[in-house]
């Protein structure tokens, strides 16, 4: 189905309305924090426009660019493990109501277990490489995509497996034509989680396995006293995941919620 | 010769029976209405007539080459449009896409759906459309046998009426077998060549009563005396409008 004009230029015109309003939540932030900046000084909190020299005086130095490549690379090869084990082991779930029974206690108790604690872990088993960030995202993120995995499955609308039945349907394509597709309204949101998770998780794992990557230059900041870069750091960690979520996540869930809009132009019920 | 026959059909929920003694014949370009009160078992009926569940015992013999199912909820994907909706049965029946796009068409031509109704999803579709793209996901298909399961209990009066025509008229062109599930027995005898009545507790069909003459050249006066008459003198129709809270699914 090819989509109309007028609709692909609403969609246009509504996603430059909300980077406006995304930017003049931006521009709100900038306030705020310059007036902190007055408040307290420069060595407790660099200006926006110190900081931003500085996040431009690092993207003209080759090595930072290793540096945010090291992080993207070992978030995004994280996520990609959490992503599919997390959705196959799920689906699974899913169609097995007893293994979700096991599953959810193992969940409660790997959701209870602190972060930091992993770190440790994963630096005395890994030392400080990639191997440790991956560990870390892994155990950090997997439980929420499972959950979404098997939530998705399990709340499903039975009547239209029954319907696909009834129309010759086995099994198999009842999943792939029915099943999969019901699933993304819970498995994309936890997916979109997880991602943002990821990141952050290798960042604060990088930091504290010394394993170098953004978290490694954060650290290098802190013990040089460095605000400025350090929070130049911080705006760059934050800007990559922001263009990860553009590139990747909104495309995605313009294309899956399509029919909820259909419901509600605009954000406005009719 | 029939084209759906149901002999000594057996069927346990967890070990509760729910149907036993069912014997059910329906012949070629005759459609059977299915009456009894909610909960007696004539969902399941279905069901086990159009082989989505197998039944516990007795035999089930099918002369059909390809049916469909209209449900009382639409059970329309919401994430699709309306033609791609209809284009679901063709899609899992593996008719090449190329000429899904012609029989799409055809199909929404005949449940009357508006080509600009077509691109639309679910949602912005009233009660009364999403019916009608259930019905021409069902004739889609070309199907020689349709099984209807209340299809039209969640619609008004005046709705359900319409629908009802654009079945008769639908099933007596194209000479389609069905079996027509309702609780309503005005609409048996609007839609049906006779109507079977199942046992209130599944005990097997108590009877059938042949209507006059095709549905499509029935009048709405010989409609309503046949009501009148069966309700009032046939003791077959004494219990369809029994209910029984604690059996309805
Ligand atoms: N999936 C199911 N599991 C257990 N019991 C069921 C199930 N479906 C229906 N039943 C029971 O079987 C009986 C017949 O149900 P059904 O065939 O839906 O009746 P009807 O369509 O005549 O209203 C009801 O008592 C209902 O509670
Ligand atoms: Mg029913």
């Amino acid at each position: 189905m090819s989509a109309s004009l007028p609709g692909r230029a609403g969609r246009i015109l509504e996603f430059l309305w909300s980077g406006w309003a995304g930017l003049a939540a931006l521009f709100l932030l900038a306030a705020l924090w310059q007036a902190g900046h007055e408040a307290y000084g420069p060595f407790i909190l660099t200006s926006p426009q110190d900081t931003l020299a500085a996040v431009a005086r690092l993207a003209g130095d080759p090595a930072s660019w290793a540096l945010a490549g090291l992080t993207l690379q070992r978030a995004i090869t994280g996520f990609a493990v959490v992503a599919a084990a997390g959705t196959a082991l799920g689906l699974i779930a899913g169609y097995s109501p007893a293994t979700l029974r096991l599953a959810r206690p193992l969940i409660t108790v790997l959701m209870g277990v602190p972060p930091i604690a992993w770190i440790v872990l994963a630096m005395i088993w890994f030392g400080g490489s990639d191997a440790t960030v991956r560990t870390v995202i892994v155990v950090s993120a997997l439980p929420v995509v499972f959950l979404g995995a098997a939530q998705g499955i399990a709340t499903r609308d039975r009547s239209l497996d029954r319907m696909a039945q009834a129309f010759g349907a086995g099994p198999v394509r009842r999943f792939l034509v029915i099943g999969l597709r019901q699933t993304t309204t819970t498995l994309f949101p936890a997916l979109a989680l997880a991602l943002g998770t990821a990141f952050k998780v290798a960042v604060m794992a990088e930091l504290l396995a010394n394993a170098g990557g953004i978290g490694g230059a954060l650290a290098n900041a802190r013990i040089n006293l460095d605000i400025a870069t350090a929070l130049a750091w911080v705006v760059i960690a934050v800007g990559l995941l922001i263009a990860v979520e553009y590139a990747l996540v909104h495309p995605v869930k313009a294309e899956i919620d399509r029919w909820r809009r259909a419901a509600q132009p605009w954000g406005v019920k009719r | 010769m029939s084209i759906l026959a149901l002999k000594a059909i057996e069927h346990a929920y967890l070990g509760r029976s729910v149907l036993s003694g069912i014997d059910l014949r329906i012949d070629a370009g005759e459609i059977v209405a299915l009456v009894g009160p909610s909960g007696c078992g004539k969902s399941t009926l279905a069901h086990v007539a159009a082989g989505l569940i197998a039944p516990k015992s007795g035999r089930l013999s099918r002369g059909y080459e390809r049916h469909a199912m209209i449900f009382q909820d639409p059970s329309l994907m919401p994430w699709a449009t309306a033609s791609q909706n209809i284009a679901l049965g063709l899609r899992l029946a593996r008719v090449p896409r190329t000429m899904r796009g012609a029989r799409v068409a055809e199909a929404a031509a005949q449940a009357e759906l508006q080509p600009g109704d077509l691109d639309k999803y679910p949602v912005e579709l009233s009660g009364g459309m999403r019916q009608r793209v259930a019905i021409a996901r069902a004739l889609a298909v070309q199907p020689d046998f349709i099984f209807f399961d209340e299809p039209f209990t969640a619609l008004d009066v005046a709705l359900r009426r319409r629908m009802q025509d654009l079945v008769i008229g639908t099933c007596s062109e194209a000479g389609l077998a069905g079996l027509f599930i309702t609780h309503d027995l005005h609409e048996a005898a609007r839609v049906a060549h006779r109507v079977a009545v199942l046992d209130t507790y599944g005990r097997g069909i108590l009877g059938s009563r042949a209507l006059p003459g095709a549905p499509a050249e029935r009048s709405d006066s010989a409609v309503q005396d046949w009501v009148r008459a069966a309700l009032a003198g046939d003791p077959l129709f004494r219990h369809i409008h029994d209910v029984d809270e604690r059996r309805i699914a």
